[in-house]
């Protein structure tokens, strides 16, 4: 092996994750064909993996695997002309925009593709898990495998997945179009969709997880801050944004060293990054509009606890406000049970305690423990200990965490010991 | 992950704390493929250190403040960029793009780029 090969193979491969998002985005505004430009950068990338250590890394490594995966793109569409002459011109046309001396016209066509390519492989007619498997595939350029270990599954399953998505996709004809005015509020939900799971999904990471698995969380942050870039005028992308700047903001602050989470208000304020909440503030102005969407009042949730230095800084009144608002836009229980602890919070626990108590017909809430949890919490602070050992008693029987079961039967005993 | 790139320009070069307008230019494209990127957290550039700048320095247990300009120092720093990235390659090449932008210009720089840092996991 020549001195430095496998370093210019780092470099290649270093290169190709940086690019491979404009990579098959150009291909595909050639092919129009999101599966087949895939494959077209995949052979970009192997000539790469050939010639660079051969021949040296080039200048510009970007712009050369963009254009070598449109000369193939235009080689495949030749292919095809020799069938369909009616593409002569069209080739023409394209040969034009392989000149490597790119203009800021055809830059400006990459951003346009690269949006392209995201609302394509974020289509809703793909499941949530497909879409992100294909998005961190075509965008972020990760292997199948490290996608297998970020979602603790099999590298086979993921291929599978992925080959099954790009079939779906074609089989629906689906067009590599930003969508348009009708359909295009559905089509963005479906794109946030898909960037809050793969965040959600390394946010959940614990300790001892394969470390592609945190890593979710930052490769969910850059495409939000692409799209951010991408659809400046688009508030609820802004909203998103700020809402996973924030939350990756207490990354530091959320587990102690053991592993263990911990809660928000017992959090060390002193370790969350500023930084990343400054970044999540400026980008929420960026997503205030008359009527903000879901994700960017979760961020203004979210921005009410950065903004507090203390635990008892904390604006709860906003904060029950914005579950409320939260709630008309997504009716939830949950949120509904959010909104019962701030209001606690802020007018006492007989208000949350009323708030709490209308949900007890939930039927969603039925077998969660959070509801009789806080019933408990609120009646304890009130005095009314028996009930509240009974709620502590119900939770602990509704949660399968051990160590949660053994606090919770914890508080429940101190409940018994004192008289109500 | 996080790291710290900064570039560092001898003031006495002809040009190199008075950009050309070109030079911007290819440093606002810079700037926007980064954040397009998704990676640029924050960056700032720096004013020659004949303005406004001083120099604080504790030794032998003796704090010692001077005013620019450091006319003994050959390498200033002269801006930086924190990023966060995949990987130390990957803010290599954000590196080696950034140095690229100073060649047109004939203008000698070095990047150092440094991981920052994030304190245990």
């Amino acid at each position: 092996m020549p001195v430095g090969e496998s370093e210019v193979r780092r470099t290649v491969e270093t290169v190709w994750r940086m690019e491979a998002g404009r990579v098959v985005a150009g291909i595909a505004g050639i092919v129009r064909d999101v599966g087949l430009a895939e494959e077209l950068a995949q052979d970009a990338l192997v000539a790469a993996l050939e010639q660079w250590p051969r021949d040296g890394v080039p200048a510009n490594p970007g712009a050369w695997l963009t254009t070598v995966g449109k000369r193939r793109a235009i080689d495949a569409l030749r292919r095809r002309q020799t069938r369909e002459r009616t593409l002569a011109e069209l080739g023409r046309d394209l040969d034009e925009q392989v000149n490597p001396d790119f203009d800021a016209a055809v830059e400006d066509r990459i951003e346009d593709d690269l949006l392209r390519l995201i609302f394509v492989a974020c289509h809703p007619v793909l499941s949530p898990i497909a879409r992100a498997a294909l998005t961190l595939r075509l965008i972020g350029g990760l292997t199948t495998g490290e996608i297998a270990r970020a979602f603790l599954t099999t590298e086979p399953t993921v291929g599978q997945r992925i080959t099954r998505a790009k079939q779906t996709l074609a089989a629906a004809r689906v067009p590599f179009e930003v969508p348009g005015p009708a359909d295009r509020a559905e089509r963005l939900d479906s794109v946030l969709e898909v960037v809050y799971l793969i965040f959600n999904e390394g946010y959940a990471a614990t300790a001892g997880d394969d470390l592609m698995r945190p890593a979710l969380c930052q490769e969910a942050l850059r495409l939000a801050r692409q799209l951010q870039a991408l659809m400046h005028g688009e508030p609820e992308v802004h909203g998103l944004a700020a809402l996973l700047e924030i939350q990756a903001s207490r990354t530091h602050a959320r587990t102690a060293p053991d592993g263990e989470p911990i809660l928000l208000n017992d959090q060390d304020r002193r370790r969350w990054d500023q930084l990343l909440i400054r970044r999540g503030l400026a980008a929420l102005d960026r997503a205030r509009t008359d009527h903000p969407g879901p994700y960017a009042v979760q961020a203004e949730i979210a921005a009410c606890h950065a903004r507090a230095r203390t635990p008892e800084e904390t604006d709860w009144a906003r904060i029950a406000a914005l579950y409320a608002e939260l709630a008309r836009l997504v009716p939830s229980p949950v949120v509904e049970l959010n909104r019962a602890v701030a209001i606690a919070q802020a007018e006492g626990p007989a208000a949350g305690l009323a708030a709490a108590r209308a949900l007890a017909d939930e039927p969603a809430l039925a077998q969660y423990h959070l509801l009789p949890s806080v019933l408990g919490d609120l009646l304890a602070k009130l005095g009314r200990h028996d009930e509240a050992r009974q709620e502590f008693e119900r939770a602990a029987s509704l949660v399968d965490n051990a160590r949660v079961r053994a606090l919770l039967l914890d508080r429940a005993a101190d409940c018994g010991q004192k008289k109500s | 992950m996080r790291y710290m790139l900064m570039h560092k320009l001898d003031e006495n070069q002809p040009g190199a704390f008075d950009p050309s307008p070109q030079f911007l230019e290819r440093l606002g494209a810079f700037m926007g493929e980064a954040i397009q990127a998704g990676v640029l957290l924050s960056g700032e550039g720096l004013e020659k250190s004949s303005k406004e700048s001083a120099r604080i320095t504790a030794e032998k247990g003796k704090t010692t403040i001077i005013d620019g300009p450091f006319t003994e120092t050959k390498e200033l720093i002269a801006g930086f960029a924190l990023m966060e990235v995949r990987s130390k390659e990957e803010a290599v090449e954000w590196g080696k793009r950034f140095a690229d932008l100073f060649i047109a210009d004939g203008i000698d720089v070095e990047v150092d780029v440094r991981r920052v840092n994030e304190g245990p996991a």
